[in-house]
């Protein structure tokens, strides 16, 4: 009998690779996709890496393919802009062992910077994409695409979004095929795209494009359930499940192929239904294409581009109900924090001491931008940081960037920050840059890199070690410094902005949720010493409250022990004590 | 049987993540289909977080919208209150009294709303608990959130033995007797 097991998107996206005969898989971490190499990773059969960015493990997985297995490259829809440089070409070069790269998109922005849709990116670059709506049809579409992948000589994405990734569903578990390795067979018109080949791999591209137009107008991922015909519904993915909740009574495409469209099968279904929608989250992409093709419909003039639908906000735009739920209870918004003990909390409260702005990149870190610390004043891409003040000192002038500084992790700065700070070297730039090296990649959960000694599977590996990197590039002034040494790091930050040359502050200490032991001390408020003067809540620890009687508590539940508060405070309040 | 909806809210690290693993797990023994979907990454840094749960003969959308969930299991007081609306009209609510504050009310630019749950029950069927204390006594104040859930255990369908038995697969080993004790003393109460 098969067995059925409740599996995170995620996992059934990785269970998929595994199933299909998947040998390597390369991937960085970002939210909502992370997980997908976490449990490839539990399967033996497959080689599993954590690259320094998209971008190399893109072309990894493009070498994979061609040397003749298949392969996978997973990363959210921003990591997808990383990889684009390669992913373009490789859509020319095709494939040899199957290729297939799952995109997460992340309508609803819970954990982006932006909303863009990887549709969109994947027209662009004449590449098939494919959308499950659950776990089992995550598991099935990834052995699907890596027989399309083969048979049409195109690498294939999937396209998932934060809820399809972080929701769970019953997968039925299959065996692995057993798929051979294809042999290498030197071809340069293939996999050489110098102007003349690509010329020709071009042409090679469009007739696929047409190939998969009419053929997948028979894929079997693409379903049609004819019920009442006076409203016909287009969508795919998590959206479909909204439909069937709003519209029980509508007939429904589901598209499993969203790019290229399988052009016969929806004009087949728009002539036999009255009012066809498309529902689909984010941008028009269905709907601008179908509607060029002289068909009528009706989408975003009552849907939105932004954010996750719902089966409420269909019943509502489709059907004009009007639906008698309570309004939402007015109350205090609940933004994320920097975790009570984290070591940004100490360097963010040394920046605000100075007043210094930060440059910021993307991370946990990020979180410095808002109340209390309001420290971080930018946050574009990874990176960004270091680039963005260069560019400002470009711009203005060296007196002007004295008091900024460039904040990245130390994840983030071997993704792409490396390349920034060669950037200021070479081109001159006297500006500091702190990266706060918390021993991980922090916000996505506690992923290894190339600086923390240990590989996606836990062996141990050489670790880069960042000061011997920054001195490498060129920097002189490369500072190690302890991030709850506020002292220290004062001076340093004093310093540093005040020199006519480069400084980088390596803030040195680990995550505090990589260390699962529990807490031995932590820190009470005397209150027959407190002058309730609200210091030590001033960097914003969420353990730390005032209560109606304006006695300031630190929470014991919450507090890990850090200390940063008993700097701030001038009237010796605050103890320590041994808990355990 | 219809849908049934259930959804987990809290402040993100309270553990709702653990208390949905259990949920799913004793879903599928008892052979229901189910869907539940969680929220990862940055929320999960003292964010508000709220995790749906699904389960019945056949489920579709992995979410439980407005007006719709059976029961609201509620980690903190202020979160019970920012997802009542999500609650049929005979829903019952489990709360713990936890308070924790949001940012903008520890920075003094929003107060932390008064009588939650005397207003909370004018509309639902509420049920409190100090999880936090009970869990002290108990001797281990990590385990407030399975005394939670075991009271809302009294407005689900499966058996105390059932519980039981998942508590057992799914917590670390080490801490199986204290959390099968944190579960008898949720689902004893309110009886």
């Amino acid at each position: 009998m098969s067995k059925k097991v409740l599996m995170l998107g995620n996992e059934a996206f990785a269970r998929g690779a595994y199933e299909a005969g998947c040998k390597v898989s390369s991937a960085y971490p970002g939210t909502p996709s992370t997980e997908i190499s976490e449990n490839i990773i539990k399967y033996d059969e497959i080689y599993a890496e954590w690259a320094p960015n998209e971008k190399v493990a893109m072309e990894v997985v493009i070498g994979a393919s061609m040397s003749g297995v298949r392969s996978l490259a997973s990363m959210k829809h921003v990591g997808l802009n990383v990889a684009a440089d390669p992913l373009f070409t490789a859509s020319y070069i095709g494939v040899n062992g199957g290729m297939v790269i799952i995109v997460a998109d992340d309508p609803g922005l819970y954990s982006s910077q932006n909303e863009q849709d990887t549709r969109a990116v994947a027209r662009a670059a004449k590449i098939p994409v494919l959308e499950p709506s659950d776990s089992a049809e995550a598991k099935e579409f990834v052995k699907f695409a890596f027989d399309m992948s083969e048979k049409y000589d195109t690498p294939v994405i999937i396209r998932s979004t934060t809820r399809l990734s972080h929701s769970q569903g019953l997968v039925e578990l299959e065996d692995r095929i057993d798929i051979e390795d294809k042999p290498y067979v030197r071809d340069v018109t293939k996999n050489v795209m110098m102007p003349g080949n690509a010329k020709g791999r071009h042409i090679v591209v469009e007739s696929r494009e047409r190939a998969l137009i009419k053929d997948s107008c028979d894929f079997p991922i693409n379903t049609v359930e004819y019920n009442d015909t006076k409203i016909g519904v287009i969508s795919s993915g998590i959206p479909y499940h909204y439909v069937k909740e709003a519209l029980p009574e509508a007939s429904v495409l589901k598209l499993g192929i969203v790019n290229p469209l399988p052009r016969q099968l929806i004009e087949d279904f728009a002539s036999k239904v009255d009012t066809l929608y498309i529902v689909e989250e984010l941008d028009p992409i269905i709907e601008e294409q179908v509607k060029s093709w002289g068909i009528k419909a009706i989408g975003k003039e009552i849907l939105t581009v932004q954010g996750e639908y719902s089966a409420n906000m269909l019943k509502k735009a489709v059907k004009g109900q009007k639906l008698s739920t309570d309004n939402p209870a007015n109350v205090p918004g609940r933004p994320p924090i920097l975790c009570p003990g984290c070591p940004h909390r100490s360097v963010y409260s040394v920046l605000k001491k100075l007043k210094i702005h930060a440059a910021g990149d993307i991370g946990c870190y990020t979180l410095g931008a808002v109340a209390p610390l309001s420290v971080v004043d930018t946050t574009i891409c990874m990176g960004a940081s270091i680039s963005s003040l260069h560019g400002m000192e470009k711009a203005k002038g060296k007196e002007y960037i004295k008091d900024w500084v460039a904040v990245i992790g130390d994840s983030t700065f071997l993704h792409t920050g490396v390349n920034s700070l060669i950037n200021m070297v070479y081109n001159k730039a006297t500006g500091t840059v702190m990266i706060l090296d918390n021993s991980t990649t922090g916000m996505t959960g506690h992923q290894e890199h190339a600086a923390t000694g240990k590989t996606l599977s836990g062996e141990a590996t050489y670790s880069i070690d960042l000061e011997k990197l920054c001195q490498a590039i060129g920097v002189k002034n490369v500072h190690v410094i302890d991030a709850f040494d506020t002292d220290k790091l004062e001076k340093a930050l004093k310093k540093a902005v005040g020199l006519d040359e480069i400084t980088v502050i390596i803030a040195q200490s680990p995550c505090v949720l990589l260390d699962k032991s529990p807490v031995t001390k932590q820190y009470v408020i005397n209150q027959d010493k407190c002058k309730k003067c609200g210091m030590c809540m001033k960097p914003g620890c969420p353990s730390i409250t005032k209560k109606e009687n304006g006695d300031i508590v630190i929470n014991e539940i919450m507090c890990n022990g850090c200390g940063l508060c008993v700097e701030f405070c001038r009237f010796d309040a605050i103890d320590g004590i041994k808990v355990r | 049987m219809e849908t049934k909806n259930i959804m987990i809210v809290g402040v993100g690290g309270q553990g709702t993540l653990l208390t949905s693993r259990i949920l799913g797990a004793l879903t599928i023994q008892a052979g229901y289909d189910v869907k539940l979907s969680e929220v990862h990454g940055m929320a999960q840094r003292g964010g508000s977080v709220v995790t749906f749960v699904r389960y019945g003969e056949k489920v579709n959308e992995p979410i439980v919208e407005e007006g719709q969930a059976d029961v609201l299991i509620a980690f903190e007081k202020l979160e019970a209150l920012r997802y009542a609306h999500f609650l049929k009209e005979d829903g019952a609510i489990i709360v713990n009294e936890q308070e924790i504050d949001p940012m903008p009310v520890v920075i003094g630019a929003a107060k932390y709303p008064k009588n939650i749950v005397e207003d909370l029950s004018e509309k639902h069927r509420v049920y409190k608990v100090d999880a936090t204390k009970e869990a002290k006594e108990l001797g281990n104040s990590r385990v407030f959130n399975v005394i939670v859930l075991g009271i809302a255990a009294q407005h689900m369908d499966f058996t105390k033995e059932d519980w039981l038995k998942v508590i057992e697969e799914t917590v670390p080993e080490k801490t199986i007797d204290i959390n099968k004790k944190a579960f008898e003393v949720g689902y004893n109460l309110h009886r």
